[in-house]
């Protein structure tokens, strides 16, 4: 749990952070979005102190973060920055033993840590582990730097718009990759954003930032249902309401029994991929396949359009 | 293509080491360049030893520079050193506008004749080209990199040992490559002063109007600054491949 209290900095005496608060519950992904010059970036790196704040608290798990030297708070929390930030000069596996060798794990525990995460972000170990950076792709060179970043099985993991940097086909391939990893590891994320769409498709919970103040902290559907002032309805942006209601809700949420005809659609799909299926083909309803291919039921297209209305 | 640059760099360093242990093979090239019969090949002194004593004040003043310059880019690097700069910077100017000869003079008073006034003249005039590219290299590395490593948790030290300084090696040569092909063809006017250095055949040449003692001085000297710059470039291109910038 992050608890970021009455929290404020100033750079030559303008206000760039001015007194935020919010709680981040653990296991969650929490995105913090807005314009540059927002200060969701200071924000985020007032968390692992990479900028000291001038007033106000932000506790982990209930310290204070002030009470550890930053160098060694810095070892305990992930941090993933845009464009990756790899050592050039060292090998995949280097950059990812990078913060067990400061905690001084031996050399068999930090082998099979590097391994098990190349794994984990599907870069076979045998092929990539002795490449330098320069010899990746873009995405590859993302996912070492997330990979880099959990070396140590941190609690928290800071990210910087971690995929600025990346194609708009990969980026939302490694957004995807991102959710499943977090699925299986449960870290907790604070996620710094600036494209509404990344934030609402990946955040539990979203924070909308503006010249330093928190405008609002709710949900993504609270956040589309109620936008709290007309700053955050324009980041929203009214006619795109609609279809960023349906890429937060998944199929599983509207799944019906029943049959339906055509090519299936998979339970985790997002309601924004089914709607275009099922706008795309004509149909009234398509099938729904779970993970092992088994047809589990209907969704139907009045459902998915209903999902797209304001709630109430 | 590269077999033949390798072959023209042994026969040239072959050629060289000949002429240095058994110049007399040489006479008859220097021999229509005298007058009067006077000799051609300088014999006063050994030319080897000259060579080694030139190549040696010259490593101790760079090696002495190269220390001293990185440490300061390095302090003026830090947060806590930035204010030292405009200093550091006056330091090393200094150093490079002050003509070597007049070190020299200023020196002698002080530290008598011999070797030292010109490892100080050397040792300042290094000080620049060391200082100014370390501190570019410092100074540009890519910011996502430093940003990284201080958010991994590495202390100042561990950032400035394990990836500011790697990073930097190829610029930081690349200014000791500048400084050694200076210092070499500066170190010859040692020898006015009384150090031992090739400066001591070119001399000899001047006072007895021997072109053929200036030339073979002359040419030692070149041969070396240009055998010397080939290697370290070769080093800097070696280490600049090994650590590599990020490109896509």
């Amino acid at each position: 749990m992050i608890e970021i209290e009455n929290v404020s900095k100033r750079y030559d005496g303008r206000l760039v952070v001015d007194d935020v608060s919010l709680v981040i519950e653990p296991h969650k992904i929490v995105t913090i979005v807005g314009m540059s010059g927002s200060g969701k970036t200071t924000l985020l790196r007032m968390i692992n102190r990479l900028v000291q704040r001038d007033s106000g608290c932000i506790r982990l798990d209930g310290t204070d973060n002030e009470l550890i030297p930053g160098h060694l708070l810095r070892r305990s929390i992930g941090y993933a920055i845009q464009g990756d930030g790899l050592f050039p000069h060292r090998s995949v596996a280097e950059n990812i033993a990078t913060v067990p060798r400061l905690l001084g794990w031996d050399k068999q525990r930090i082998h099979a840590r590097v391994t098990e995460l190349l794994a984990l972000f599907q870069l076979d170990p045998a092929v990539y582990a002795e490449r330098f950076p320069h010899q990746l792709s873009g995405g590859q060179r993302q996912r070492v730097g997330v990979a880099r970043a959990l070396a140590a099985g941190p609690n928290v993991l800071l990210m910087d718009e971690p995929f600025g940097a990346l194609d708009p086909i990969i980026r939302s391939k490694a957004r995807d990759d991102l959710l499943a990893i977090h699925r299986a590891i449960g870290t907790t994320i604070v996620m710094v954003t600036h494209d509404m769409d990344e934030a609402v498709t990946l955040g539990d919970r979203i924070a909308v930032m503006d010249a330093g103040r928190l405008l609002q902290y709710a949900s993504p559907a609270e956040i589309m249902a109620n936008p709290a002032n007309p700053f955050v309805e324009t980041l929203v942006g009214s006619s795109e309401r609609p279809f960023r209601m349906l890429s937060f809700g998944c199929v599983a949420d509207i799944v019906e029994p029943g049959e339906a005809e055509g090519a299936p659609i998979s339970l985790d799909a997002s309601l924004r991929d089914a709607l275009a299926e099922l706008l795309w083909s004509g149909r009234s309803a398509i099938p729904v396949h779970d993970d092992n291919g088994m047809i589990v039921g209907q969704a139907k297209l009045k459902t998915v359009l209903n999902r797209a209305a304001k709630p109430v | 293509m590269s077999w033949i640059t390798n072959l023209v760099r042994v026969a040239v360093l072959a050629l060289l080491v000949l002429f240095l242990v058994w110049p007399e093979l040489f006479e008859p090239m220097f021999a229509p360049l005298t007058r009067n019969g006077a000799p051609a090949i300088y014999t006063r002194q050994s030319l080897f030893t000259l060579a080694w004593h030139h190549l040696a004040i010259v490593a101790a003043a760079t090696l002495a520079a190269g220390i001293v310059a990185v440490g300061m880019a390095i302090l003026v690097t830090r947060e806590a050193g930035a204010e030292l700069l405009p200093f550091a910077r006056s330091v090393v100017n200094i150093g490079q506008t002050f003509p070597p000869v007049a070190v020299l003079a200023l020196a002698v008073p002080v530290f008598g004749f011999g070797t030292w006034p010109t490892l100080i003249a050397l040792f300042l005039y290094a000080l620049l080209p060391i200082f100014e590219n370390t501190l570019t290299a410092l100074t540009t590395l890519p910011r996502d990199v430093i940003e990284a490593a201080r958010g991994a948790g590495m202390s100042g030290f561990q950032k400035l040992m394990q990836i500011e300084l790697p990073l930097s090696v190829p610029l930081i040569l690349a200014g000791v490559r500048i400084a050694v092909v200076i210092s070499l063809a500066t170190a010859t006017i040692g020898s006015t002063v009384a150090a031992s250095t090739l400066g001591e055949v070119i001399i000899a040449g001047l006072l007895s109007n021997n072109t053929a003692f200036v030339l073979q001085g002359g040419l030692v000297v070149a041969v070396m600054a240009v055998l010397l710059h080939d290697a370290l470039m070769l080093m800097e291109r070696r280490l600049a491949r090994s650590i590599d910038n990020q490109t896509d």
